[in-house]
């Protein structure tokens, strides 16, 4: 248990490491910053002053370890554009993501769990076809086109939700549902298939004998112990919905982290997104060892997983 | 996990008759009209698909007041036909994935033949490579990788298979090392077969029933990468038809020329709708064993 979660631990460092380093030889691929910094009419004098300034002239290991250095110590450099900390402009933009991402997994939680437990308990019946078919269909939309529709349907022809930007809950309905939709589907075949198993249970067995109210049963003994999983899981939704933001911030206009990254790529603001990747991808591979960690404390049979298979 | 394969020597060939006599018929049809429509784009398309008349923009389809047959599916911002866009867009979203698929399997069953079969340092070290590349977060790393090494179809396919590979490599490490323990590859170690020998003769040709079933699997997620890639502006460049893009081009016309964005994103939602049912009946007819993935 103990080597399986130093392991898991190591693991999420070295994957953070290979983000960095991504990051890092991108942005030196992609050009020298200081011809985008720079005047058309600046001198040699000037390039090289800049060039030094920015510590460009030193080789390119040294730039790393600087690189690193900076960035354990939280520290990301300037906007090229605004000539703000990095930081702040992170700081402003990551609550919108994060508050999307809770709304999305409340949302397909909502839509999934109930969907769940009635197709495990009529199963063949016509809701457990049709949510087999919501299940399939959501594997297969693309979810910026689903957005598109949704506010084509809602915002242009119905009128009753806005297209973009945000607001109050009328703002968040649209992109939470297209963000959660198809995570919706996935919960919803979770709890099936645990509510399926623990209806099995003796104990289940014993309640209904014992002449428990059905909906109590359901709901109470049942729900409960099938519900374990089905957390985890949402936890580790939100983690990738951190991942996916820069789509469905994109199509509704949603100021979060994943906008200001792909802002920053058409206006090459390179350190804003080196460092918004790197804090969405921090967040989600520190997520992810939380899942596991979560997750092999709860589960007997993962804690003494070894590493084969 | 070792898997008990049938000793009678046509088991094979008796179970691929039986499954190609049960192809579920509406996946089927529709991926065979997409790679008939991507092979024939030239003759199908009723205009070019790049080219447009400025004169007749944002023409509506058909059946609509304004529309005409000349463009069934409508006219985009430049006037370029709707449907001709779509049937030549089928080309980009096919040969992406075929390529992709190409490389990232190739280099995953690789990596994991070599890993499953090699065992020790040389597992330990391709597998946490492995672990590592599943953990990225994939659309946001290939976002970045294609914005910042400019987009074009050549680095859409990269990046992509540079995403994918591990998810092959696991799934043929965990076969290969069922594989390893069976009889006939202890045999062909027995008679002084070198390594690369027992790989390709023995351990390879039984994996490809689970490779085959992830490839088809990964071939929807693969289409879909590739379009919101376009669709964010850091995939298949303009003015090529791909359908991310011609979504992406109809954003702003959705109040006024909805069809622009509407019957691209239906096309990709019938293939990889297809695709999915393919990959999840060949799954479960082929390898039942795969349903977790």
């Amino acid at each position: 248990m103990v080597a399986y979660l130093i392991g898991r631990v190591l693991q999420t460092l070295l994957s953070m490491l290979v983000v960095i380093s991504i990051v890092f030889v991108l942005t030196r691929l992609s050009g020298n910053p200081v011809n985008l910094l720079l005047d058309v009419n600046a001198t040699q004098r000037d390039f090289d002053l800049l060039t030094r300034h920015l510590g460009l002239d030193k080789p390119l290991p040294v730039q790393y370890g600087i690189y690193v250095k900076n960035i354990v110590q939280g520290d990301f450099g300037k906007s090229v554009l605004s000539r703000r900390p990095v930081i702040e402009h992170i700081r402003e933009r990551l609550p919108a993501t994060v508050e999307l991402g809770v709304v999305a997994m409340l949302l397909s939680v909502l839509i999934g769990v109930p969907i769940g437990v009635y197709s495990a308990v009529r199963r063949g019946g016509v809701l457990d076809s049709a949510a087999r078919v919501f299940a399939v269909l959501g594997q297969s939309l693309p979810p910026f086109w689903l957005g598109l529709m949704l506010i084509l349907f809602f915002g242009v022809i119905l009128g009753v939700l806005p297209a973009g930007g945000r607001g109050g809950l009328q703002h968040l309905l649209l992109p939470a549902f297209t963000l959660g939709y198809f995570t919706s589907a996935a919960i919803m075949r979770l709890t099936r298939s645990s509510m399926l198993e623990v209806l099995g249970a003796d104990y289940i067995k014993f309640a209904r004998l014992k002449g428990l109210h059905e909906q109590i049963v359901l709901w109470k003994h049942g729900l409960k112990n099938a519900l374990l999983p089905v957390i985890t899981f949402a936890v580790l939704l939100f983690v990738q919905f951190l991942g996916g933001a820069v789509v469905t911030e994109t199509v509704f206009a949603w100021p979060g982290l994943g906008r200001l990254i792909l802002e920053s790529i058409t206006t090459r603001d390179y350190p804003i997104v080196q460092a918004g990747v790197l804090v969405l991808s921090a967040l989600y591979l520190i997520g992810n060892l939380l899942v596991d960690m979560l997750y092999s404390w709860l589960n007997p049979k993962i804690r003494y997983r070894s590493t084969a298979g | 996990m070792a898997i008990a394969y049938p000793l009678d020597e046509s088991a094979p060939t008796r179970r691929w008759r039986t499954l190609v006599r049960h192809v579920p018929l509406f996946p089927t049809f529709i991926l065979a009209l997409l790679v008939l429509t991507a092979v024939c784009a030239a003759f199908l398309a009723p205009h070019s698909p790049t080219e447009g008349d400025i004169m007749r923009k944002l023409v509506p389809p058909a059946w609509m007041a304004r529309g005409t047959w000349d463009h069934p599916l409508g006219t985009d911002r430049f006037g370029r036909d709707v449907l001709s866009r779509i049937i030549y867009g089928s080309q980009v979203s096919l040969v992406v994935s075929l390529l992709a698929i190409g490389v990232a399997g190739t280099l995953g069953t690789l990596v994991g033949l070599i890993a499953g079969y090699r065992g020790g340092i040389t597992d330990a070290l391709l597998m946490r490579l492995t672990d590592i590349g599943l953990s990225l977060p994939t659309i946001l790393i290939a976002v970045v990788l294609v914005a910042v090494s400019e987009p074009s179809f050549r680095n859409v396919v990269l990046v992509i298979s540079l995403l994918l590979w591990p998810r092959f490599a696991r799934q043929i490490r965990g076969e290969t090392l069922g594989l390893k323990e069976q009889d006939f590859v202890a045999l062909a170690v027995v008679a002084g077969r070198s390594s690369p020998w027992i790989i390709s003769r023995h351990i390879f040709p039984n994996v490809v029933p689970t490779l085959l079933v992830i490839c088809t699997i990964q071939v929807g997620y693969v289409i879909l990468l590739e379009g919101t890639l376009s669709f964010l502006g850091v995939g298949v460049p303009p003015p090529n038809p791909a359908w991310g893009l011609m979504i992406a081009d109809g954003r702003g016309f959705l109040a006024t020329a909805w069809w622009i964005s509407l019957f691209p994103g239906l096309a990709m939602l019938l293939t990889v709708l297809a695709v999915n049912l393919l990959g999840d009946w060949l799954r479960d007819r082929l390898d039942p064993k795969l349903r977790q993935i």
